[in-house]
């Protein structure tokens, strides 16, 4: 299973190399929800500071939607999707493989969106460890449930506007937990910040079992 | 016109009887609800005629959370589950999760209109508030992901799967009262040793309608069910009728006749 997940996420790490597509669109759309965001609020810097952990997080949101849409179009021509089936690889390693792909993108668009409400909210991280290990939580969890709702929508032809509606509501209490532990991060409070992890650690285990062992079905129902 | 007839003969969904009367059941007891919350109980001692709301409140949301989730997630645990695969337990779940839907909204509608007298406003950001609102949006997103066309088998594997991570949000809705401890009051009717604290004609109007929205819903489960199977004949019987018109053409063409296999009743649908 590991070695299949590891060159399943080989392959769409190269694809991403090669196309750049997460870099040139994904990564500028995050970007542009930031600045966006920050329009809709107002130049007033004391309410952006205190909007900037929910704005990250809004951008991260929609940034995996769209990395979920590109990481099922990479199967979707010609059919590769029965290529991988008939190859013998165990749906729990594409699943876990297609997560890792999509996750370590997404960990690369986090520190890039960091680095943005560093500059643009004028915000400092004061609680490093707690912004960070909620970050990566939060990314295990929206991989993996991405991952699951791109395999339930694969294969249909609405697949691009069906799937923000399937998985954004699915994806909030990432949000909620992952909002509240950065505003606990900036303010310094580590305690009140790690109760939010309580949420992050059940919805990514949850997601990447319920994955592990649906991932096989749900292929064959693409 | 005439393949709409052959359809409701061959039928196999027949009215059944029980359904009848669950029906007639739920809205005499929805009747007497109305009549006893709205003239016999007295005004609360505490919120006047504003508690006269939460003799349906409560059931609706029970109904929405509970019956239409439970039902919801044992089939498609059913369906998922290779032994007990039928189609039986598909079209139960969509049907609940429809039903659920309906009354997912009503929850927050008669919610929001018992809290803008009671809280001052329409909407509070609460945990249970939000879960409900999200579980709303879930339900639909089952019910567009149902809608896309698709083999039934596959289409029902994928929603039983859909509807599984769906059931993930009830208990969160359940427990985000305690969790998070926010404006929305914990359970107050029943403590957790189930000792009643409501009293006299109240309570009673309270019990009836639990009893009265619950018999309501089984009646549309069963209604809805009915219309799954109806939905799935008509998708049938039109591949069937097209493909009589396409063979009579056919044999039109040929010049062999309509002796041998002619369909007499194969109009256009």
């Amino acid at each position: 299973m590991w070695r299949d997940a590891a060159l399943v996420a080989g392959k769409d790490l190269r694809i991403e190399a090669r196309s750049r597509v997460g870099l040139w669109q994904v990564v500028p759309f995050a970007v542009l929800v930031l600045i966006l965001v920050a329009f809709a609020i107002g130049p007033d810097s004391a309410s952006l500071r205190h909007a900037a952990p929910g704005i990250f997080w809004i951008a991260v949101l929609f940034s995996t939607v769209l990395s979920i849409q590109r990481s099922v179009a990479i199967e979707s021509g010609e059919g590769t999707r029965d290529g991988l089936r008939l190859s013998g690889i165990d749906p729990a390693g594409i699943f876990l493989g297609k997560a890792a792909a999509v996750g370590l993108q997404l960990v690369v668009l986090q520190i890039v969106l960091w680095a943005g409400v560093t500059v643009l909210f004028d915000v400092r991280v004061h609680v490093v460890w707690l912004a960070i290990v909620s970050s990566l939580l939060a990314t295990v969890g929206l991989a993996c449930a991405g991952v699951l709702y791109g395999a339930l929508s694969a294969g249909l032809r609405v697949r691009d506007t069906l799937l923000p509606l399937l998985v954004l509501p699915v994806l909030a209490p990432v949000l909620l937990a992952g909002s509240k532990a950065w505003q606990a991060a900036l303010d310094g409070s580590s305690s009140s910040g790690a109760e939010w992890l309580r949420i992050l650690i059940p919805f990514a285990v949850i997601y990447l079992v319920i994955g592990i062992v649906l991932y096989g079905p749900l292929q064959e129902a693409a | 016109m005439n393949s709409v007839r052959r359809m409701n003969s061959v039928s196999s969904a027949p009215r059944p009887r029980w359904l009848a009367v669950v029906g007639v059941l739920g809205v005499v007891s929805m009747g007497f609800t109305v009549w006893l919350g709205l003239w016999i109980t007295p005004p609360d001692a505490v919120q006047g005629n504003l508690a006269r709301l939460l003799y349906i409140h409560p059931p609706i949301a029970t109904v929405a959370l509970y019956w239409a989730g439970g039902v919801a997630l044992a089939g498609s645990l059913f369906y998922l589950w290779p032994r007990t695969r039928s189609f039986f337990w598909d079209r139960l779940a969509a049907a609940s999760v429809e039903v659920g839907a309906v009354f997912s909204a009503l929850t927050c509608v008669t919610g929001s209109i018992w809290g803008r007298p009671a809280w001052g406003v329409w909407w509070a950001w609460d945990a249970r508030l939000t879960s409900t609102a999200l579980l709303f949006l879930l339900e639909l997103g089952y019910l567009a992901l149902r809608r896309v066309p698709a083999d039934p088998a596959i289409r029902a594997r994928r929603c039983a799967v859909a509807a599984l991570l769906i059931a993930l949000d009830v208990p969160i809705v359940h427990f985000s009262v305690d969790w998070w401890q926010t404006l929305h009051q914990t359970g107050t009717v029943l403590d957790p040793g189930f000792h009643l604290h409501v009293h006299g004609s109240m309570a009673w109007t309270f019990l009836l309608g639990f009893i009265a929205f619950s018999l309501v819903f089984v009646w549309l489960l069963g209604v809805r069910y009915r219309i799954e199977v109806l939905q799935d004949e008509v998708g049938d019987q039109e591949m069937e009728v097209s493909l009589a018109e396409r063979w009579n053409e056919g044999t039109e063409l040929v010049g062999v006749g309509s002796s041998g296999h002619h369909f007499p009743e194969g109009g256009a649908p």
